[in-house]
């Protein structure tokens, strides 16, 4: 089979021109044929297929910004037969004007009409078909690469999640709290790493296209900041204060626990107080608005910088689900990194 | 007594680093730091012979805290940064431990580093691994010096100019001026060129500072910042100014 895509428009251009030299000869060989004088011959041949040539070109030049549906298959059979009529018409009134005075070629000219006719239409539908077929492998062709592509990016998006998912800078950490705490407080050990265990266990069980209860993803969330408790001890506390309401509101899975994520690492490396992280949630006209607050120091990190990458992520995937742009919003008050989530309860 | 000084912002780090030196005789346990500020006191007080630093940390990584040190201690890093992000240091002879690691690593580390402390290039080593970070890591937002006992943090964009000053830098900001050990080239490389521009032998501006571009005669120019001081263009840093206003 041949390949449309190495096929280029330079190569298509050589075929269709040599295809029409072939019919130049034919055609000339049969006006010999029928004892027409050589030079009349070759003009005849020449005008009528170069005729034919140029007018189909052009009009599937046209055609090509316009990929006609299987179903109007239909009005391209038409299109043809009028261009066929057209041709007919104009090469005849043509002829007529050329060689007035040779009224030999003018009878046969008259005699040939309908053979004439039937020449063009045959020509045009033939270079019509070809051009149709052409231009709807070639729109196949270009669907299954984009349909790759798409697939390609689906893939790497997911690696991605994966990767984004497993954290390994919190894990190898968390690892490292687990090694300190076997030697020593070897119970403590064991509880970390079932806790560890629930968390991982969790992150990937869930399917983000999800929508759980408020109060699953805080079980959840109360997990991890359990392990950040254990590795940053007494640095580290946390304040979650949501409405009873609010529990039973619906959000997609993992988008609260890497907020308070972001929020931790912000505060935690942008002071070296000790910090207190809190989550609230409130239901507001029919929408769950979360508020996770983390301090910060103004004077050397523009909030700005904080966002990063964690918070574009979810930002990214409220709107793939919610074709919204303002549902995560961060602002700063003093020293306090505010960071405001709100789901529309649908 | 081989001094040490243990610097990681978790306890539970910290005490797994102690736990394994505690085990090796002739190890002293200078002090434990939360993080870099605590570190550059301890190791002025202490001059240890060996510390053990974790690279993330609050307000300033463990590469920062040591660019801050006159005299560059021998390190082992211990981080748990991935593999990748730390083979180079391979080439720099410097170790790392990467969290969570065991005592015999642990061990090979401390091994490694007795074997080579006869050979006095510690230092050098220290340096040249710390140039090739700040090359490394992403363009740089802040900028941390030392002015006595204190410790400065001072965003990119509090700058106003960069001057060269015999083996230093010194970084003019709104808040007054501060020497940092480095080469104009260092800023050069590891600020955003989109930010500032070096625009004479001793002179790196940021651009956002600049008012207007003056002519004093023919052929010089001067930049005149915000506060009206007039920074020199040399023959090549005023068309490469101009280059990147776009005029």
């Amino acid at each position: 089979m041949i390949t449309f895509q190495s096929l280029t428009s330079k190569k298509a251009i050589v075929a269709y021109t040599s295809w029409w030299a072939f019919w130049v000869f034919i055609h000339l060989y049969v006006l010999l044929g029928f004892n027409i004088a050589f030079k009349v011959a070759v003009i005849d041949s020449l005008l009528t297929n170069f005729t034919i040539y140029f007018l189909v070109l052009s009009f599937f030049y046209l055609l090509k910004y316009y990929q006609p549906q299987r179903e109007n298959i239909f009005y391209m059979r038409i299109w043809t037969l009028l261009l066929a009529v057209f041709v007919t018409l104009f090469l005849n009134w043509l002829f007529k004007k050329i060689f007035y005075s040779n009224t030999q070629y003018l009878q046969f000219i008259s005699q040939s009409f309908t053979i004439r006719f039937c020449y063009h239409f045959l020509m045009i539908s033939f270079i019509s078909l070809v051009i149709w077929v052409w231009n709807y492998l070639k729109e196949i062709q270009e669907g299954d690469t984009r349909k790759t592509q798409a697939e390609q990016l689906a893939k790497e998006a997911e690696l991605n999640n994966i990767r984004q998912q497993l954290q390994p800078h919190f894990l190898f950490n968390s690892l490292n709290s687990i090694s300190a705490l076997a030697g020593s407080r070897p119970e403590e050990a064991r509880k970390m790493i079932q806790q560890l265990s629930d968390f991982l266990r969790g992150t990937m069980r869930k399917d983000e296209q999800q929508l759980i209860k408020l109060e699953d993803e805080l079980t959840h969330l109360k997990l991890y900041l359990d392990i950040e408790k254990v590795r940053f001890g007494h640095r580290l506390k946390n304040e979650i204060l949501c409405d009873e309401e609010s529990l039973s509101m619906l959000l997609p899975a993992l988008i609260l626990q890497p907020v308070v994520e972001n929020a931790i690492k912000f505060g935690l490396y942008d002071t070296t107080d000790n910090i207190t992280i809190s989550v609230s949630s409130t239901v507001e006209e029919n929408q769950l608005i979360i508020i996770v607050k983390n301090p910060f120091d103004p004077q050397t990190s523009s909030p700005k910088q904080g966002v990063g990458f964690g918070l574009n992520s979810i930002n990214r995937r409220l709107y793939l689900l919610f074709a919204r742009q303002d549902l995560l919003q961060t602002h700063s008050e003093k020293n306090q990194f505010i960071t405001t989530i709100k789901i529309p309860q649908v | 007594m081989i001094k040490c000084v243990i610097i990681d912002d978790e306890p539970l780090a910290r005490g797994i680093v102690k736990e394994y030196l505690d085990a090796l005789p002739d190890f002293e346990i200078m002090q434990e730091c939360n993080d870099g500020f605590e570190g550059v006191k301890a190791i002025m007080q202490h001059q240890p012979d060996l510390i053990f630093l974790d690279i993330q940390m609050p307000k300033i990584s463990g590469f920062e805290m040591l660019e801050l040190l006159e005299q560059q201690p021998a390190v082992i890093f211990t981080t748990a940064f991935d593999e990748y992000a730390m083979k180079a240091f391979d080439a720099h002879a410097i170790d790392y431990l990467l969290k969570p690691f065991s005592k015999e690593r642990f061990d090979k580390a401390v091994q490694k580093w007795k074997d080579q402390r006869g050979n006095l290039d510690i230092k050098q080593k220290t340096d040249s691994m710390l140039d090739m970070v700040s090359k490394h890591h992403e363009e740089h937002q802040r900028v941390v010096v030392k002015t006595g006992s204190k410790i400065r943090i001072i965003p990119v964009h509090d700058v106003l100019y960069l001057e060269a000053d015999d083996d230093y830098v010194r970084i003019h900001t709104i808040e007054g001026s501060f020497l940092k050990k480095k080469t104009m080239q260092h800023f050069e490389d590891t600020l955003s060129p989109s930010q500032f521009v070096r625009v004479h032998r001793s002179y790196i501006i940021q651009i956002a500072q600049i008012t207007r571009i003056e002519s004093t005669d023919k052929e010089n120019h001067v930049a005149v910042l915000k506060n009206n001081e007039r920074i020199p263009l040399s023959k090549t840093g005023y068309p490469k100014l101009k280059a990147v206003l776009g005029l």
